[in-house]
């Protein structure tokens, strides 16, 4: 079961990297969504056993990260003609090692955070604090709107795995939250990129320094 | 609701002042209903804050004689604590003067600020002026630190309100900001020097925080306390606010600011003071420097004034330093388990606070008064006015001789108080320091006597300088009145200060934690021959007043109407005679280094010269030198800081991560330390 878990938890590090290297922004939308569904196989993994909660989560995991929020983010590339580059403003190679740096960094540092849960942790802390870290590189140092919004995806995705951990301790209505909340969030980001899109005809976040002060 | 009590009429006390204290508040409700055309809400808010002050004084005097204290605890609205209000010796000391001064202060206001001539906030002005008295009484009886911080709260804002009455004046406007700033400061001191204290004796209730308190805490307090009561009372380097305040708010209210507001100021300290046990020697040595500081320069920069409103401010700050002086004094003898000491100083300290309440009053009725009848309160524009105002001349000159501490009137009494504990001080072996402040409190007085020659010489007597001057009239009898109770006062404590002996060893027994009755005040100062002189002095002025009078009177009937005898100058002018800043200049020259006055001379080369102009100001050191520099600097800062933010987001969140990243490290570090 072990070696299972770490298997899928190195394939979600390698789709983090994925999204960080690629130039095509619908790759990083379907590696957002595979993430989604490494997620959901991750959950019922890491509890090694099948009850309602684990299920659900599970459940819920696949079906909105994995197929309803890719499929909202491609109708948004279709229907607004987003070019297919990601423009990144740090540039690809660079973000790609800086992050595996971080990677590398959450490893060294997961370990050394004092937590109660002994059996998990080693592998789920460096995978978290890695996949948040790489979404917040994606957050900044990618132009696009739309960009953001996966940024902030896999971001979500790291405190999910993050509260794998505790899920026995959590009440599932928290997570519940947590989907919620990140659902929220795309919905407000949608409807962000749809206006910036209507008003300046193009999804370029640069534009929006125009508004500053 | 529960009271406790010791004694049954201390319940009484408190519940007298409590109810004055409502009454006050409410005194301006009515006029709101009125409209603005109307004199009666004038009137009913007269007689309502009359009225208060009335009970308030009965409350206060009971309060004052009796041992202990009364307290009423009663549950407050916010949870988790009980709010308390009580009335001891000490809140009795200090809310008399409220009610003496803001009573005569809304009769005197009635004349001075009649609601035909002033329309637009008259109405305001009365509302804050109960309101503001109403929160002063609050603060003297609050027990807690919350209730304590609504009635401070409530009286910087209405203060505020009320000094910028005339707020179509930009000058004005600025002076109401500058007071609101610095009163924004003492709040936030007061919020961190209550939360400490509650951190020490565990809950706000103001009790006394034990020597075995930690010592930096303490200290802590202590700073916080000198900080924000000191801006509220103007010691020296905290002083900014106060004379532009002061001289910008309506005259009756001045006189309620300088003479009842700023004490709260030295309540607040003398009541930590008195909470702080076995305080060290060093927090005295701070008080006495610091009231060494604000007595001296004080008197020094209003001297340096010609306006007569600002003028009397700054001597204000140099009466708060005398005040400091005392209880420094008293807190020194505290720490050397003097209570001779603590005697002496803390009884000048109180004294001294009731008389200056009562003089300057007195003096910021009488500027009121000058302002009123000639519409300026420059001095130069001013002079002769002994002539068409006798009345107010008089009663300001017996202010005059009582703010420089000259017998028989009370200045005297209590600066004595503060020279004879120096004195007890320095001649004991080991504080020879002691002997420093004397002759500072010395030199103060000296100056005092020629700020206040140059202003009532200035004033009052010489030939007018301007046409308002020339038409000067007498001012109403309802201005006057106040004036004169406060002058009978003054007169009153000067020939008898044993009346006050017995309240001031009370409240300093009470202060100390001493049992009441182990010192008594005569048996330290000659207070029957103080009684003597003075009331011999007075007798002697007044004999020969009584002798000189009708002399003067025939004198005047006899003689011409001719103009002075001008030297043989074809063409005297009122422009001849000495001016304020010429009068002052002889003493002030020396003390240009401090006062740096802006002088624009011209400069005559030939001839005939044109026509020209001199003036000269003197600026306030620590606002224009130091306060205003420095916040320069801060906009220039803040302005470089402004480029920082470019309205990109991914900036914004990069800016989160550099914050959020280096501490998730250092906590980790610490972390694995700690392992």
């Amino acid at each position: 079961m072990l070696s299972l878990l770490s298997s899928l938890v190195a394939a979600l590090l390698l789709v983090n990297l994925v999204a960080l290297g690629t130039s095509r922004i619908s790759t990083v939308v379907r590696a957002v969504a595979s993430q989604g569904v490494l997620l959901g196989a991750l959950a019922v993994a890491a509890q090694g056993r099948l009850n309602a909660t684990v299920v659900a989560l599970a459940l819920a995991s696949i079906v909105l990260k994995g197929w309803l929020i890719p499929i909202i983010l491609f109708r948004a590339l279709r229907q607004m003609a987003i070019k297919r580059e990601v423009e990144p403003s740090l540039g690809l190679l660079p973000s790609l090692l800086l992050g595996a740096l971080a990677t590398v960094l959450a490893v060294a540092a997961g370990n050394r955070l004092p937590l109660a849960e002994t059996r998990l942790a080693p592998l789920l802390i460096p995978a978290s604090l890695a996949t948040v870290a790489c979404g917040f590189i994606l957050i900044t140092a990618r132009r696009k709107a739309i960009s953001q919004v996966l940024g902030y995806l896999v971001l979500e995705n790291g405190i999910f795995i993050f509260g794998l951990l505790l899920v026995e301790a959590m009440p599932f209505l928290v997570e519940v939250g947590v989907l919620l909340d990140l659902f929220v969030g795309i919905f407000v980001l949608s409807i962000i990129i749809h206006h910036i899109n209507r008003e300046f005809s193009s999804l370029d976040t640069r534009r929006l320094s125009l508004l500053k002060e | 609701m529960s009271i406790s009590s010791g004694e049954p009429w201390q319940s009484a006390a408190l519940l007298l002042l409590v109810g004055a204290g409502c009454l006050l508040a409410i005194s301006g409700v009515p006029g709101l209903l009125l409209s603005w055309r109307s004199i009666w809400g004038s009137r009913i808010a007269t007689a309502l804050v009359v009225a208060g002050s009335l009970l308030g004084l009965a409350g206060g005097s009971l309060a004052v004689g009796g041992h202990g204290g009364a307290v009423i605890g009663f549950p407050s609205p916010m949870p988790g604590f009980r709010a308390g209000l009580g009335a001891d010796a000490l809140s009795g000391f200090f809310s008399l003067p409220v009610f003496l001064v803001g009573g005569l202060g809304a009769l005197y206001g009635a004349s001075y600020w009649r609601p035909r001539s002033h329309p637009r906030n008259g109405r305001r002005l009365r509302l804050c002026y109960g309101l503001l008295l109403a929160s002063l009484t609050f603060i003297t009886l609050a027990r807690d630190g919350m209730a304590f911080l609504v009635a401070w709260e409530v009286m910087a804002l209405t203060n505020f309100l009320l000094v910028t009455t005339d707020d179509e004046d930009p000058a004005v406007g600025r002076a109401g900001w500058l007071y609101l700033l610095y009163s924004h400061v003492t709040i936030l001191c007061l919020f961190a020097l209550f939360l400490l204290e509650r951190q020490l004796s565990g809950d706000f209730a103001l009790g006394v925080i034990p020597a075995a308190a930690p010592q930096s805490l303490r200290t802590a307090i202590f700073v916080l306390a000198l900080v924000a009561f000191g801006i509220k009372a103007g010691a020296m380097p905290l002083h900014s606010w106060l004379p532009a305040a002061h001289a910008s708010a309506p005259s009756h209210v001045s006189a309620l600011m300088s003479g009842v507001v700023i004490k709260m100021g030295i309540y607040g300290l003398v009541r930590m003071c008195g909470l702080l046990a076995s305080p060290p020697l060093a927090w005295g040595i701070t008080l006495l420097a610091m009231g060494s500081l604000s007595a001296f320069f004080g008197v020094v920069f209003a001297l340096g004034q010609h306006d007569l409103k600002r003028l009397l401010a700054y001597h204000s700050i140099e009466n708060i330093g005398i005040i400091l002086l005392g209880l420094g004094l008293a807190l020194v003898g505290r720490s050397a388990g003097r209570p001779d000491w603590v005697m002496l100083g803390l009884a000048g300290c109180l004294l001294h606070v009731w008389n200056h309440a009562l003089f300057k009053s007195l003096l910021f009725f009488g500027a009121g008064s000058v302002a009123h009848a000639t519409g300026t309160r420059d001095l130069e524009r001013t002079g002769g006015l002994a002539r068409r105002m006798p009345a107010t001349a008089g009663l300001f000159l017996l202010g005059s001789i009582a703010i420089c501490g000259l017998p028989p009137l009370n200045g005297f009494v209590s600066e004595l108080f503060v020279y004879l504990g120096l004195v007890r001080a320095a001649v004991t072996p080991g504080s020879a320091w002691a002997a420093l402040p004397a002759p500072v409190l010395a030199a103060t007085g000296a100056l005092a006597v020629a700020c206040f020659v140059k202003v009532f010489g200035i004033t009052f007597l010489g030939t007018a300088r301007s046409s308002a001057a020339r038409d000067a009239h007498e001012s109403p009898p309802l201005m006057l009145a106040p004036m004169a109770v406060l002058a009978v006062v003054c007169a009153v404590l000067g020939v008898a200060p044993g009346l006050a002996a017995p309240a001031l060893e009370r409240a300093a027994a009470a202060w100390a934690g001493q049992p009441p009755g182990g010192l008594s005040l005569a048996g330290l100062a000659p207070l029957s021959w103080i009684s003597t002189t003075a009331a011999a002095l007075l007798a002697a002025a007044a004999l020969a007043t009584a002798a000189v009078l009708p002399a003067c009177r025939r004198g005047r009937r006899r003689a011409p109407a001719l103009p002075t005898w001008d030297c043989g100058y074809a063409a005297a002018s009122p422009r001849l005679q000495y001016t304020a800043s010429s009068f002052a200049q002889l003493i002030t020259s020396h003390f240009a280094w401090v006062l740096r006055p802006k002088v624009h001379a011209p400069r005559i080369e030939q001839l005939f010269p044109a026509p020209s102009h001199f003036d000269s100001h003197a600026e306030d050191l620590v606002l224009d030198s130091l306060l205003l520099p420095a916040s320069r600097g801060a906009t220039q800062v803040s302005a470089r800081m402004r480029a920082l933010p470019q309205g990109q987001l991914q900036r914004y969140i990069l800016y989160i991560l550099a914050v959020l990243v280096p501490l998730l490290i250092w906590a980790m570090a610490g972390e694995s330390a700690g392992r």
